[in-house]
């Protein structure tokens, strides 16, 4: 039997008023706070964005493409005794400095595959090994998050949705663009309650019609009112600086919004993936002036707000013979935020000589990135026990990191 | 003008001795012949499609094409032999009979085109340009002793090469639209997903669309050996997976960016081309598989050896060491040794399945019924990979159909099947290449090597959705050509009826009511629009 998405909403609403208001102490205190997730497709290298600048077997195994070490022309930037960040995320010092990014080395996912889309697939359907699972764990997250949802808690940037938001929630899909809000043919009354007839049925195309109505309208209202106000009237460069500007000003106009993901790709670095200027350092460069875009633009909904920023798996630790990096294992997932226990890099590094590394190639992944999730879900985003183990089911237990999100 | 020669001037050859590279051109031809004669008699075709229609319980006269081909059946062919009906196409079928045009559409030569399409094609002149000369004309600038390429002439270039897209572009959307060889069309594009590359990648610009010229169309009917050769050796796809740069460590050819493995193409060429994720292969057979591509790589486009052709092997950068793979000892060395282990591929039991899989989930369902994946991979085998024949089992199952409607359209599918069924003259393709950009679908635009998918979960989205009621809107009111630069087109609005001929009958009662009393003007927006023309 297929449930339907309204009827699922539905029985979810009367879920939540049976359980009654008392089934977790943490959910009465506070509202839930906001999520976005931002997934850097095709697996970033780690290893050069956190760079473990006291490691000899680092310089060793990446004559071209190592990031040298603080002090050094073209250094990382120092972030403590052990980790240095790549020179091209300067812009996200300042969050560093104000204890709002943490980063989390040596993390990922158990499987151990080197497939990007079944990794990707894992990262997204939060059950790793498990690819029957359909639904996206934000989407899970979504239906099990207190109080009453609207049309539009959650957005996905861009037209398609990602597996990560795909399931029985509704999610809007915000247009990216300069014309992210122009006017439709089916905001014309006519055309628009033709087409409300036609798509009258249960079936799921009818279903997404009906979400993409009532989010359209919320969103509508959210945007209409945007002024360039991100960077004080001057418009972020094109990519993702002008989307991260243009998720702020959802999320300061729009307080339902609970949940966002973005996807961003080009980190696949097979050939010339170069040191502190290059290909990586281009993209990472606009990341990361993107993110401190986000930061900034947010205002005062920044506080209880919480981004994670990961990819499907890392890469080598050793170059490869064209100045890049293959599929490997362990990477480093970022967390940034006004709820953030930041100024720390979290985790159990395992180290980088070749006993140390997995199947003697690739660094170690010492935390599930389900950890994680679990820390955030139940501190930021207030689930009990049994509404976390309904989004992201069998997350080990990381006593480390309980600290990271402020309560 | 030249001939053909660019099919032979694509041709992967040795570059260590002259009459070793004639020898490669031979076995290629060899296999050219091998695949001419491979053309089942008519006759034998009906007599198994009988005996299927017989044992799967459908009336055989459907088959045989001597009874009446209901409106709903021509409709469920046409979405998925072709990319949905045109009422000319649609009214065809139904005079010909189910059975004839499925013979017809497996032997796309046996269709002629229609002049206005070749005339179009025709103008389209880099499509006529074999790899090398592309690169010559329209690749990067070479860095000469004493020249190094002013940022002016590098912008210039980079304006020169977006001619190869667009025209590979015009290409493609004109043959899905008005080619009456559709089942052809509709392979290039499940195969141009499977095969993926990305107009994006330096130098795959240059090469898009002679890639899809020479690799992709001529093989999508054919032998699946034949397509898995003619694309892993192309240029495009060796840049594109970062293959023309691996080199075995410390070999005579070893040199600045080439002095080592890369394993990106040997692990794609596993995962997605032939075996599939879990087709049993191991990382240790990821490396020796790089090792044995070690070598496979471009030439220079000022090169002395072998001129003419832009795809090489390069003997002092491959890995001469004896290799295991999938557990098996290679026999071959040299350039020979990749062939053999494609050929291992190409034959693997794993390949019929994933390919079956793949297949079965474009022309039947997401999830497609185990037991039709089965009997595919078994004639898959059976046929040494004949293409058609798989096809002809699909086509005749029963849970081909069983399926109608039950697929969503990707952007690519339902824009091209609502132009078609529009009836309208065909423009310009910007307006077509723009909603598919917005619909997330950019042509010639996945950067990622697993292609575009065919699924709903991958497509439907409430903005989609939109987007699509919004072009549909476009379309119908003759919007989307009203400023057609080329002056092919002016503002067509699309007639109700044209679209009520074809789809009226098997409209539902639903659809039928609201677009009966919505006013003439908002009808053909309503059906191109509508539930039922997302499916397919």
């Amino acid at each position: 039997m297929v449930i339907r998405r309204r009827d699922f909403l539905n029985r979810a609403a009367a879920a939540l008023f049976a359980l009654g208001p008392c089934s977790s102490a943490a959910a009465t205190d506070r509202p839930p706070g906001r999520l976005i997730v931002i997934l850097l497709r095709g697996a970033v290298d780690g290893l050069n964005v956190v760079i473990p600048y006291r490691e000899i077997a680092y310089y060793r195994a990446r004559p071209s493409i190592a990031i040298a070490p603080p002090g050094k022309p073209d250094g990382a930037l120092v972030l403590d005794g052990q980790f240095g960040l790549h020179p091209a995320l300067a812009s996200l010092m300042p969050l560093w400095g104000n204890r709002q990014l943490a980063f989390i080395h040596a993390a990922g996912s158990p499987d151990p595959t080197r497939s990007h889309f079944d990794a990707q697939l894992y990262l997204e359907n939060g059950t790793p090994g498990d690819s029957a699972t359909r639904d996206g764990w934000m989407n899970r997250l979504l239906l099990a998050l207190p109080g009453p949802r609207g049309a539009a808690d959650a957005v996905s940037i861009g037209p398609v949705l990602p597996r990560i938001l795909a399931g029985k929630a509704p999610v809007a899909t915000l247009p990216l663009g300069p014309h992210g809000v122009r006017a439709l043919p089916i905001d014309q009354p006519q055309i628009g309650s033709a087409f409300d007839r036609l798509y009258g049925g249960d079936d799921e195309v009818s279903e997404s019609y009906h979400e993409a109505r009532a989010a359209r309208t919320q969103l509508m209202d959210a945007l209409s009112k945007e002024r360039q106000t991100a960077d004080n009237g001057a418009p972020p460069p094109a990519g993702f600086p002008r989307q991260a500007a243009r998720l702020a000003s959802l999320i300061r106009r729009h307080p339902g919004l609970r949940l966002a993901a973005v996807g961003l790709g080009g980190w696949d670095t097979h050939i010339n993936q170069g040191d502190h200027k290059g290909q990586l350092a281009d993209h990472l460069r606009r990341l990361g002036e993107g993110l401190a875009v986000l930061a900034r633009a947010s205002g005062e909904a920044w506080r209880d707000t919480v981004v994670v920023v990961l990819s499907e798996f890392g890469r080598t630790v050793r170059e490869n013979g064209n100045g890049g990096t293959d599929h490997g294992h362990g990477n480093v997932i970022w967390v940034l935020g006004g709820a953030v226990n930041g100024g720390r890099v979290y985790g159990e590094w395992p180290g980088l000589a070749l006993p140390q590394l997995y199947q003697r190639r690739d660094l170690a992944v010492t935390i599930d990135f389900r950890s994680l999730l679990a820390v955030i879900l139940e501190r930021h985003m207030r689930l009990d026990d049994r509404r976390l183990e309904a989004a992201v089911p069998a997350a080990p237990p990381a006593p480390d990191l309980a600290r990271i999100v402020a309560v | 003008m030249r001939e053909p020669a660019a099919c032979v001037r694509t041709r992967f050859v040795y570059s260590e001795s002259a009459c070793e590279s004639g020898g490669g051109r031979d076995m290629d031809k060899m296999v050219l012949r091998r695949t001419g004669p491979h053309r089942s008699r008519p006759e034998r075709i009906a007599g198994f499609l009988i005996a299927a229609c017989l044992l799967l319980g459908m009336p055989a006269a459907l088959a045989t094409g001597t009874e009446q081909v209901s409106d709903r059946q021509a409709i469920h062919v046409l979405n998925r032999l072709a990319f949905g009906p045109t009422l000319d196409e649609f009214r065809h079928l139904k005079a010909t009979g189910i059975e004839r045009y499925i013979r017809q559409q497996l032997e796309p030569d046996s269709i002629p085109e229609p002049i206005e399409l070749r005339w179009r094609l025709s103008q389209l002149d880099t499509l006529k340009l074999d790899p090398m000369q592309l690169r010559r004309l329209y690749g990067p600038l070479p860095a000469l002793p004493g020249f190094k390429p002013s940022p002016e002439l590098e912008k210039a270039q980079r304006e020169r090469v977006r001619l190869i897209l667009q025209e590979a572009s015009e290409a493609r959307i004109l043959r899905a639209i008005l080619s009456p060889r559709q089942l052809q069309q509709v392979m290039v594009d499940f195969w141009f997903n499977h095969f993926n590359v990305f107009s994006g990648k330096r130098l795959d610009d240059v090469w898009i669309g002679n890639y899809e010229e020479q690799a992709i169309r001529p093989h999508a009917l054919g032998r699946f050996r034949d397509l898995l050769f003619a694309t892993e050796k192309h240029p495009a796809m060796l840049v594109y997976l970062d293959n023309a740069l691996n080199t075995a460590p410390g070999s005579p050819g070893a040199h600045g960016k080439e002095k080592g493995l890369n394993e990106n193409f040997a692990r794609e060429v596993m995962e997605l081309h032939t075996l599939g994720v879990d087709g049993g292969y191991t990382q240790d057979d990821v490396i020796t598989l790089a090792r044995i591509f070690t070598g496979w790589g471009i030439n220079p486009p000022d090169a002395r050896a072998y001129p003419e052709y832009a795809a090489v092997f390069d003997s002092t950068r491959h890995d001469y060491s004896p290799k295991v793979f999938l557990g098996r000892a290679l026999k071959s060395s040299g350039k020979a040794e990749g062939e053999e282990a494609l050929d291992i591929l190409a034959h693997s039991p794993a390949t019929a399945h994933h390919i079956s899989f793949e297949l079965a989930q474009y022309f039947v369902a997401d999830d497609p019924p185990s037991a039709l994946v089965d009997r595919l991979a078994a004639r898959f085998q059976e046929t040494d990979g004949d293409l058609r024949e798989v096809l002809r089992t699909l086509f005749s199952s029963s849970e081909f159909w069983d399926s109608a409607g039950g697929k969503y359209k990707s952007p690519y599918q339902f824009v091209i099947s609502a132009v078609r069924a529009a009836g309208v003259p065909v423009g310009s393709v910007r307006p077509l290449l723009g909603a598919m950009d917005q619909l997330g679908m950019p042509l010639y635009g996945c950067q990622t090597p697993d292609g575009y998918k065919n699924t709903e979960e991958a497509w439907l989205s409430p903005e989609a959705t939109t987007r699509r009621i919004s072009f549909a809107t476009a379309l119908a009111h003759g919007g989307l050509w009203s400023n057609d630069p080329a002056g092919l087109s002016t503002a067509h609005p699309v007639e109700a009826g044209h679209l009520e001929a074809v789809f009226g009958s098997a409209m539902t009662d639903t659809a039928r009511d609201v677009i009966g009393q919505a006013p003439p003007g908002l009808r053909a927006a309503l059906i191109l629009g509508g539930p039922d023309f997302m499916r397919r």
